[in-house]
Formats: structure tokens, C-alpha cells, sequence
């Protein structure tokens, strides 16, 4: 990785955190670069949320420590930290304007009023919300009070600057203009983003590096690439993308029987006859003629996706997921073929 | 149904409405002490309406209690209800349930019992005594309004305010309080109207100190009084008026939300 | 600091003014005038005088409901056809004797009704006209009745007509749809639809009308209601222990029909 080198930021040492007894972060281990932008990546419920607000300070660890910079800030109130949040839903001040709502802060610092009229202005424009100042919060569309939430946070110049689902209300052609808009953003200014989504290809998009979790735990840590194409195990693989998981068993090093047959493939060193799950993209499903494949099958159904056709086909032993540009009406018979290349074996139950 | 029909329904119920009230304020300007007969036009029973000391002196105690306990019950209850909202589900239902005690209990009940508990610790009745009791009675239409306004209050804004620096105090007052000023302003107006309004508490625990509604029960019984019949009129003006402002108002501020 | 502190001094409040004044009607009701515990404050209760008593103050409370509801429901069934901005005005014309002096209200029933006033000369003028008695139309059960109608009305027409204008139009419309005429429509949609209205439009009218004495005393020409006995307890004669028992009769009374009546009532009608 290409930034590995740059000193951390934020540091989560054996984090954890119960609530009435239920225990929702399960030891923690995580750092945070400079600069760099991260995500926090996984269903509801897995502690993304719980992670993002221990770290801006509205939540204390049951366990563990935060370090900033590397000094303990575990017990430091919110309004004493370096970090600002860009709130779910946005939690504008619906009693101030536009202008009041991004001068919060500053007015908080007591700045005199010239410098934070230019900084205001300045996120105005960064935002590009010139022309708004006067202007109720409530009377502003979705993406428009986005804009106003990062431009309250943004104006104080945080170091670290959190994303709680920011953009979880907007629609979809409006998400994907903010995503690129937030991303320029961070490079632009240089600060630190943490970002909590449970849309995997927003993550994708957006971020250097995505921390994937899942009920309480890190399921893995890894650049974008990597999360895709090397799953650590059947969550990540499922939650990217939605992969054919397969209950299969490891004949020898590289060869992994599933589906009423052998296949090859890359993986070596799980032993002998151990049961593994195999994961295959839907992508990487080839579709060719009746008897040519590796497997036999029929489509059970076909919907357009726009750029590609998915599929389902059944057979003996399995419904798979496929994606492909060609079509094949329900009811055709088809030939599989999956590349040794395209097949992951995972340990049963690692991480889970 | 022909729409002449409702019409003249919904016209004839607000005549059973209104046709006792402006009778009473007709009479209001007859020159004649009895009914029976028109003796012209006069001002006079507002003349002496104005020179009755025991009623002005009862319209000072209502309006004194009113606004005392109306500013005493609204920060209780702002207080209380911030309170509540941040409790955790036990103490919160405790709260909620013994608050809403006093709005199901008829008001007689509420009454007496408050009477017995001043008796019982040798308060005597009075005007303290009065206005105790309507604090008692306002602050849980405080809390039932200023409640909802904090639960739909992005929960969010208390924590965003803390993020951008604010102390959990100045938290509390440059956004939580400004969030929920409609419900507070609410609770202190239905405070103030039910305090001044009061007559079953301010009977059992007003002892020899008698406001606006206690009066008019006493000279009802001793029958018919043409100076009730200004006061009346006097009362509907400012109702009127008041009711006006309070709904032109909130118009204003849902116009200003669209 | 935690903010749930700041309830922390309505909750001494909470204590002083409402449990300990509970706690001491309780008392009170089961405790002789020496202070030893007695059941008997509940049985003098038993006496047929007071039964009676409390038979009257339910008769005429329902009475007065029904009277409300048959009267009320059209009217705010009615209301719901005009323009929402003349709907404002209208519920505003309804609003306004509510707040004016419930003690003016009954008042203005005194005035009318005493022997000079004018609903008595025009019915006894009707009366005579056909050669019949003058009658009095103050100081009996039916004026107490009328000061009730008239004092509740508002309380049943505001609760049934906020939830009238939320039913969905498109339900209405998907039973014309269906075939259904406007007597069908209404039968078998509009009314079912606002039974929680009218439960609480009930409440809030039944509740009162159980507990009064001020209308009674000024129109019934010393006819006892519940809230007259107990009135008459505390203040003339004096005996808190039988007061009590009868302010935790009515209490209760009270409660079990708030309870009866929640179970139809899911809040839609609430006009607070």
C-alpha cells in the first residue's frame, strides 16, 4: 500500500463497547491515517455507527483506549476534540439560517465577526450554496442540506472529519454526484475522512481504505481492491457483491470439490478433505454452449441490469448468480465455466 | 344531503353556541337592572362593574395567579420535560405516568386533595395556597407539550452542537431551547388560560381569596347580576382577540414551514 | 452532568403535589374521624340516598353524551365539506365558547332560563297560545341537562371532526369505486373509520359531565350530583374521611371507564 508510511491519526486499541449488557464492539483494533479516507463498511447492527461516535467523542469505551495523535482522548467530550460529524439526516439547526447554521462553530470560538463572515462565505462557496446564507435550513432540498451539514463541519477546520451515512437520504443519480463531490473534497482540502455507509459500492468508490465489520467485530481491513477480489471470508465475499457461496471441501492443494465435481483452482494449505466455502462472483460465471462446460444448466429467470443481464440458473446441486452482456431467455439450457482464477476457498466460519 | 341543508345545520348549532353568550352581552348595555324590559341603552353596569372593589380585586388575584403560575409551571415543566427525555425507560414511564395522574383525575378530586394536603400541614388557604395548586395542575400541560417537540427534534442536534464546540450547557441553550420554543410557548399560553379559567381547584384551595370564576359562582347563587353580564362581555372580547392572535400566528409560522 | 437532572426538581414537585395528596385521600378514606382504619367511609357510601345519587350523576352524564354525539356528529361531519382555509374559521368559531368562562357559560343558561328570561317568555308564550300552564324551566334536571349540552358540545364536535379530515379520500372514493352510494359510503367507511373521534369525544365529555357541581348547583335548584356530595362534604360538613371515600369512588369510577373506553381509542382523536 502506497500509504503505508504516513503516521497515524487515530488509534483504536482493544476498543469495546456494551450497551445494558449486550456487547455491540467486540475489541477493536484499528488506525487511522493522515489524510486518508476510510470507511467504515457493514449491514445495521454491525457497530460502524457505535465506532464513528466513540470516536467523536459522543460515546465513552467500556474497554480499550482512542488515542489522537497518539494521546488518550478516551474521556474527552465532544466539544473538547479536533473532529467534526457530518450527522445521518444532517441534524441542521432548523431555529437558525443557512449563514447561522455554518457559523456556529465558529461563533462558539468567539472569532471576530469579519473572519467568520469570510469563512462562512468560503464554505459557501465550497459547497456551492452562494446565494443561500439567508435562507431557512428547513426550506432547503435533501442534497442542499447536505451541503449545509458538511460546510458547518468542514468550517472549523477539523483534523478528522466523520460521515455518519451522510448520504442515506438523497436519491440515487444525487448520491452518486455527492460521492464524487466529497471525494475531491477530502483530496482537495487534505483531511482526514471517516466515513460510515452500509453500501458497499459506495465504499468501493470512494475510499482508500475500507474496514468491513460485521455484529461487533473487524471482519477485514484492506484497500478497495483488495476487499473485492481477496475476501478474507464468506461475510466479506457476500457483503461485496453479491457472490455465489457454495458449501464445498478441499480435496488436496488445489482442487476443491463442489457442486458434484472437482474443480481446480489457486488455493493451497488447507489439508486434505477439510470443508471449505467457495465463493464465485456472479461475473465470473461464463455462460457457453449445452455440454462445452464444466457444468449443466437451466435459466430460471433473467432481469435487465442495464449494463449486464442477471441471471439465475440452476443446477444439480446449486442456483447461481450470473452476470453476463448476453442474454438467455428462461427455460434455456446453458454450460457453465468458472476459472481457476475466480474461485475463493475460505476457511468455514473464520471471523464470524 | 343538499348543501343548504348543512348549511343551515352547522349555522343552527353555532346559534345554540353563541345565542346565550350574546344575550348576555346585549343585556350587558340595557339600562334596566331586570330582563324583562328594554330600558334603552347605558354603560352603566360597566361603570359599576369598574367601581366594584370586589371585583377587581378578584380580577387581580386571577390575572397575578395566572401569570405566576403559568411562568413557574413552564420552567418546572421545560426543565422536567428535558429531563424525561433523556431518562432511561424506568424513571421516564415513573415520570410520565405520575404526570399524567393530574390530567385524569377530575379536577374535583384534585381539588380536594390539595385542599387536604395545605389543611393537613397547616398552610393556611389563600392566595399562595391557589397558585401552588395552579402550578400543579399547569406543569403537566407543559411537559405534554414541550415532549413531543424534544422527540421530534433531530436527536442528532444536541450532539451537533457539542461537535462543533459547544459546551453542554450553551448545547442547551442555542439549540435546544430555541428548537423547542413553540412547545414551551404553547405550554406557558395553556397554563396561563387554564390558571385563569380555573374555578373547581381555586374553590377548594383559595380558602377566603376568591379569583374571577369563584366570584361569578358566589353571585350566581345569590341570582341574577347585570354586572356579570359586562364582565362577560369584557371576557368574550379578550377571548376573541386573543384566540385571533394566537391562530393568526400559527398560520404565520406553518406558512413560513411551506 | 447528566440532563436528566433538570427533571430532578419537578420530580420533588411530582412527589409533594401529586403522590402525597393521593396517598392522603387514601388515607383519609380509610380512616375514622380518630384516625383508626376503618372500611366504613366505603360502606356509609352504600347508603340508597347515595347510590342514588350516583345513579343520577351516570344517568344524566349519558344522557348528556348521547345528546352531544347525536347532535355533534353531523356537525362535524358537516364541517368537513367546507374549503380547508373556511375550515379554519369554522373550527375557530367552534373553539371560541370553549375557552370563555366555563362559570359565564352556565351563567348565561341562568339568565335565559329564570322567569323573566327570554326562552322562558317564548316557550310560555307558545304555551299560553295554545291554552296551557306557564311553566319553569329553571332549577330541574332538564336545565342541568341543557347546561351540560351546551357546556360540553365543543368537547365531542373538535376530537370527531380532526379525525374525520384524516381519513384518506381515496378510501372514500375507492367504495364509490366499489359501487358504494353515500348512505353505504358512510356507513360502511366514514363511521366506522371514526369511532376513535367519537370515543374521545365521549371522554371528553363524559368525564366532566360525571364530575361537576357547578351546573347543578346554579340550574338544579339543589339537585344533588356526585360532585355536589362531595363538595358538600368538604366544604359544609366538614367530614375529609367520607369525602375522601367519595372522591376515591369517583376516581375509580373514573379510571375503569378511561380504561373501557382506550380500548376503542388509539389517540387519533386526541385535539391537544
Amino acid at each position: 500500500m502506497s500509504i503505508v508510511e504516513k503516521e497515524h491519526i487515530i488509534d483504536l486499541v482493544g476498543v469495546s463497547k456494551q450497551y445494558d449488557g449486550t456487547e455491540v464492539l467486540k475489541e477493536i483494533n484499528l488506525y487511522i491515517r493522515k489524510k486518508e479516507f476510510i470507511t467504515l463498511l457493514g449491514p445495521s447492527g454491525c457497530g460502524k455507527t457505535t465506532t464513528l461516535r466513540l470516536i467523536g467523542g459522543f460515546e465513552t469505551p467500556s474497554a480499550g483506549k482512542i488515542l489522537f495523535n497518539g494521546v488518550d482522548v478516551s474521556d474527552v467530550p465532544p466539544y473538547k476534540r479536533k473532529v467534526n460529524t457530518v450527522f445521518q439526516r444532517y441534524a441542521l439547526f432548523t431555529h437558525l439560517n443557512v449563514y447561522e447554521n455554518i457559523a456556529f462553530g465558529l461563533r462558539l470560538q468567539k472569532l471576530p465577526k469579519d473572519e467568520i463572515d469570510r469563512r462562512v462565505n468560503e464554505m459557501l462557496s465550497l459547497v456551492g450554496l452562494r446565494g443561500y446564507a439567508k435562507r431557512s435550513s428547513e426550506a432547503l432540498s435533501g442534497g442542499q442540506q447536505q451541503r449545509v451539514a458538511i460546510a458547518r463541519a468542514l468550517v472549523n477546520r477539523p483534523e478528522v472529519l466523520l460521515l455518519d451515512e451522510p448520504l442515506g437520504a438523497l436519491d440515487l443519480k444525487l448520491r452518486k454526484e455527492m460521492q464524487l463531490e466529497l471525494k475531491n473534497m477530502q483530496q482537495q482540502l487534505g483531511i482526514t475522512f471517516v466515513y460510515v455507509t452500509h453500501d458497499q459500492e459506495e465504499a468501493l468508490t470512494m475510499s482508500d481504505t475500507i474496514v468491513v465489520m460485521n455484529e461487533g467485530r473487524i471482519q477485514q481491513i484492506g484497500k478497495p481492491t483488495d476487499i473485492y477480489n481477496e475476501p478474507e471470508n464468506a461475510f466479506v465475499a457476500d457483503f461485496i457483491g453479491d457472490s455465489n457461496i457454495l458449501q464445498g471441501e478441499m480435496v488436496k492443494d488445489r482442487l476443491v470439490f463442489f457442486d458434484g465435481r472437482n474443480f481446480d483452482c489457486v488455493d493451497s494449505d488447507f489439508g486434505e478433505d477439510v470443508p471449505v466455502d467457495v465463493v464465485v462472483r456472479p461475473e465470473d460465471i461464463k455462460i457457453v454452449e449445452p455440454k462445452s462446460g464444466m457444468l449443466e444448466g437451466v435459466v430460471k429467470s433473467v432481469i435487465f441490469k442495464g449494463v449486464h443481464y442477471e441471471m439465475v440458473i440452476e443446477t444439480a446441486g446449486f442456483s447461481y448468480r450470473v452476470h453476463s452482456t448476453s442474454m438467455h431467455p428462461a427455460g434455456a439450457q446453458v454450460g457453465l465455466t468458472i476459472l481457476p482464477d475466480d474461485i475463493h476457498i475460505m476457511m468455514k466460519g473464520a471471523n464470524a | 344531503m343538499s348543501k343548504f341543508f348543512k348549511k343551515a345545520y352547522l349555522y343552527l348549532v353555532l346559534l345554540f353556541l353563541y345565542a346565550p353568550i350574546l344575550t348576555l352581552i346585549v343585556y350587558s348595555f340595557n339600562a334596566n337592572k331586570t330582563r324583562a324590559s328594554w330600558g334603552g341603552f347605558s354603560l352603566n353596569w360597566y361603570m359599576e362593574l369598574f367601581q366594584d372593589p370586589e371585583i377587581l380585586n378578584s380580577l387581580y388575584i386571577t390575572i397575578a395567579c395566572a401569570v405566576i403560575a403559568a411562568i413557574l409551571a413552564t420552567i418546572l415543566g421545560t426543565l422536567a420535560a428535558i429531563g424525561m427525555h433523556s431518562m432511561d425507560k424506568l424513571p421516564k414511564l415513573i415520570f410520565t405516568s405520575i404526570s399524567y395522574l393530574p390530567m385524569l383525575t377530575p379536577e374535583i378530586v384534585t381539588g380536594v386533595s390539595l385542599m387536604i394536603l395545605f389543611l393537613a400541614v397547616k398552610l393556611e388557604l389563600g392566595f399562595v395556597t391557589m397558585v401552588l395548586s395552579h402550578v400543579a395542575f399547569d406543569i403537566p400541560y407543559v411537559i405534554f407539550a414541550v415532549l413531543p417537540k424534544l422527540k421530534q427534534m433531530n436527536n442528532h442536534a444536541y450532539e451537533a452542537a457539542l461537535d462543533l464546540g459547544a459546551t453542554p450547557t450553551q448545547a442547551l441553550m442555542k439549540v435546544i431551547i430555541p428548537e423547542i420554543l413553540p412547545g414551551i410557548f404553547t405550554g406557558l399560553l395553556l397554563s396561563f388560560t387554564l390558571s385563569l379559567d380555573d374555578f373547581v381547584i381555586s374553590y377548594f384551595v383559595g380558602g377566603p381569596v376568591q379569583n374571577l370564576s369563584v366570584l361569578i359562582y358566589s353571585m350566581a347563587r345569590r341570582g341574577i347580576n347585570p354586572k356579570i353580564n359586562a364582565l362577560s362581555a369584557l371576557m368574550f372580547v379578550f377571548i376573541v382577540i386573543l384566540l385571533l392572535v394566537v391562530n393568526r400566528r400559527a398560520s404565520i409560522v406553518e406558512q413560513k414551514q411551506h | 452532568m447528566n440532563r436528566k437532572w433538570y427533571a430532578a426538581p419537578y420530580g420533588v414537585w411530582m412527589v409533594i403535589f401529586t403522590v402525597v395528596p393521593f396517598l392522603l385521600i387514601i388515607y383519609y378514606s380509610l380512616t375514622a374521624g380518630d384516625g383508626g382504619f376503618t372500611l366504613s367511609n366505603f360502606q356509609r357510601f352504600f347508603d340508597p340516598v347515595y347510590i342514588k345519587v350516583l345513579g343520577r350523576s351516570l344517568g344524566i352524564a349519558a344522557l348528556c353524551t348521547v345528546f352531544c354525539l347525536l347532535i355533534g356528529y353531523p356537525a362535524a361531519l358537516f364541517m368537513t365539506d367546507k374549503k380547508v382555509d373556511r375550515r379554519g374559521m369554522l373550527i375557530l368559531l367552534f373553539v371560541i365558547p370553549m375557552w370563555m368562562n366555563f362559570l359565564l357559560r352556565t351563567y348565561a343558561w341562568l339568565t335565559l332560563l329564570e322567569s323573566n328570561g327570554i326562552v322562558t317568555k317564548a316557550v310560555n308564550a307558545v304555551i299560553t297560545f295554545f291554552g296551557g300552564e306557564e311553566i319553569r324551566l329553571l332549577y330541574n334536571y332538564n336545565a342541568v341537562l341543557m347546561g351540560m349540552i351546551y357546556n360540553f358540545l365543543p368537547f365531542m364536535i373538535l376530537p370527531i371532526h380532526s379525525v374525520l379530515t384524516k381519513i384518506d379520500r381515496r378510501v372514500i372514493e375507492a367504495a364509490q369505486d366499489l359501487g358504494a352510494n353515500p348512505f353505504t359510503v358512510f356507513i360502511k367507511v366514514i363511521l366506522p373509520l371514526s369511532v376513535p373521534g367519537i370515543v374521545s369525544g365521549c371522554v371528553m365529555v363524559f368525564m366532566p359531565a360525571v364530575t361537576t357541581f357547578v351546573i347543578s348547583t346554579l340550574l338544579g335548584g339543589g339537585m344533588k350530583l356526585f360532585g355536589d356530595l362531595i363538595q358538600q362534604q368538604m366544604i359544609t360538613t366538614g367530614d375529609w374521611n367520607f369525602g375522601s371515600a367519595l372522591s376515591m369512588v369517583m376516581l375509580i369510577l373514573i379510571l375503569i371507564s378511561m380504561f373501557f373506553m382506550n380500548k376503542f381509542d388509539n389517540g387519533e382523536g386526541n385535539i391537544m
